[in-house]
């Protein structure tokens, strides 16, 4: 390759008199910063600032939130304890205890069922494998906040609490 | 010239207290009373700083403290430096470590004392008023020095030295931007200087004289670098030198740092305000209701300008500095002088 005929140094012009005086520009680069200031001053709301515990963003219906352990109808648990979760988990935070059920149709329920949420990354492959449709991730809570580790292992009971909306 | 004074001495009654006491006791007040304003100053502005440039950036700044838009986040910032650990590094100077911010601060109150508020109320008239104000402002010079080098901490001596270079440079076009004004007043008193202005806004100085005018940019670029703020904050360089001269100090003595910067951006702009924009003299000729209330805003207008420029432009380079300082400004300001000169002659107004 060839720099023949290209410009020496850095290629920058030199400077015109305007420029090299700075003024201009100041003024220029002030007019940029009082028109952003006034503007926001009249427009508050439309500032991309988010007021966190007022204002919440809404994510999509896909977005996968906390778990939650569906109900059957009598308010026990859907699930049947067949591991499928637990075996596919990646992060391996599944913890459950099979027992046989009362009911002589279904062959076992989840005796208990922990989530440790501090090893969950919330890939939804659990989601996937239930044969039974009863762990889901679409309760949309991602304000998972304990103050001691053993709070974030969450239990069967509170597991089957956590409503689509939120509450719980 | 000073109401409070007259006030004191009215309620004590002349047979009560000799003058001597009255003197002192009103010497007293009034030094409380700057403190006071300083501290309050330095409340208000730090608040607004941050607002200015939150909006200025797009985006909110403090929102909590206090409900609306975060007004007492600067009270709950003074509280919770009030309960710091006051640290003083075990290779330190203790006494001058200690004895430099109180310097720095002492600089910037000193020269409150010859503000004139209102045309009854100045702490202390003295005929050579401006050169008062620059010649005890120098003295934050000296406590900055002192801050960097009593540190032992090589990024606040390199901070303090800079420090120390760019206010020296920067206080001659600060002193010959005044000086035209000055010769228009043909006195360092600065009742004088306001009085000499009164009838409009066509009698500031700024709209007096061309020189003037050029003088007064001259003054508001110097009075920026003489106050250590943004574009030419080169003391305080964070990419370079963490902190500057105050890198090692906490709690307290770090709150006098502070505080002293906010009463000198407040100084500088009341001077401002004082030799080129009519001090207490409202826009319109016959409406001085309240004169200490229009040179406050005036003030206060200044200091918004002063923010507006610091969250404008970005950090110069010590050379740059340094050049624009000692081959451009005070070269200009030097015209100034002569060409206001030359002007006064040419029009007469001598």
């Amino acid at each position: 390759m060839s720099f023949e005929g290209l410009p020496k140094g850095t290629g920058a012009k030199k400077a015109s008199f305007r420029d090299a005086i700075y003024f201009w520009e100041i003024l220029r680069g002030l007019g940029v910063t009082i028109k952003h200031l006034v503007y926001n001053i009249f427009h508050t709301a439309e500032m991309p600032t988010m007021q966190y515990p007022e204002e919440k963003r809404v994510y999509s219906d896909r977005f996968r939130g906390r778990h939650r352990l569906m109900q059957r109808e009598d308010g026990t648990p859907r699930c049947v304890a067949c591991q499928m979760c637990s075996t596919v988990c990646p992060a391996d935070c599944i913890a459950i205890q099979g027992a046989e059920h009362p009911d002589s149709e279904i062959e076992k329920f989840p005796e208990t069922f922990e989530i440790d949420l501090l090893r969950c990354v919330f890939c939804g492959l659990c989601e996937e494998a239930c044969p039974c449709d009863a762990i889901r991730l679409d309760t949309g809570i991602y304000e998972i906040a304990a103050d001691s580790r053993e709070k974030f292992i969450v239990q069967k009971d509170f597991l089957l609490n956590n409503k689509e909306d939120g509450t719980y | 010239m000073n109401i409070l004074t007259e006030m004191i001495r009215g309620w004590f009654g002349p047979d009560k207290m000799s003058d001597q006491m009255v003197l002192i006791l009103s010497a007293v007040t009034l030094a409380t009373l700057m403190f006071v304003v300083m501290a309050l100053c330095a409340l208000v502005f730090t608040w607004m700083e941050r607002k200015v440039a939150g909006f200025i950036q797009s985006r909110y700044g403090p929102m909590r403290t206090g409900r609306w838009h975060g007004w007492a986040q600067a009270v709950a910032d003074m509280l919770k430096i009030l309960g710091k650990e006051d640290i003083i590094p075990a290779e330190a100077n203790r006494f001058f470590f200690s004895f430099a911010p109180i310097l720095v601060l002492l600089g910037s109150l000193l020269a409150w004392a010859a503000i004139p508020w209102s045309p009854n109320f100045v702490s202390a008239d003295l005929d050579l008023g401006l050169f008062y104000i620059f010649a005890v402002s120098s003295l934050a010079i000296i406590g900055i020095l002192m801050a960097g080098w009593a540190s032992n901490n090589k990024w606040a001596l390199y901070g303090a030295a800079r420090g120390a270079a760019q206010m020296v440079s920067y206080e001659i076009p600060l002193a010959l931007a005044c000086i035209p004004v000055v010769m228009y007043t043909g006195s360092l008193n600065t009742s004088d200087i306001v009085i000499a202005q009164q009838g409009g806004v066509l009698n500031w100085f700024l709209f007096r004289n061309p020189f003037i005018f050029v003088a007064f940019f001259m003054y508001f670029i110097a009075s920026i670098a003489e106050t250590n703020r943004g574009p030419f904050d080169m003391p305080e360089t964070e990419s370079e030198l963490v902190a500057g001269y105050h890198t090692e100090y906490t709690g307290m003595r770090f709150a006098f740092f502070f505080l002293s910067e906010y009463a000198n951006l407040f100084l500088v702009s009341l001077i401002a305000s004082m030799v080129f924009l009519g001090g207490w003299w409202s826009p319109i000729p016959g409406t001085d209701f309240a004169p200490a209330l229009t040179f406050i805003i005036k003030g206060v207008l200044m200091v918004l300008l002063n923010m507006w420029v610091r969250w404008t432009l970005p950090r110069v380079r010590v050379d740059q500095l340094m050049y624009l300082c000692w081959k451009v400004m005070i070269p200009v300001s030097l015209t100034c002088v002569v060409g206001a000169g030359l002007w006064m002659m040419w029009r007469g107004q001598a």
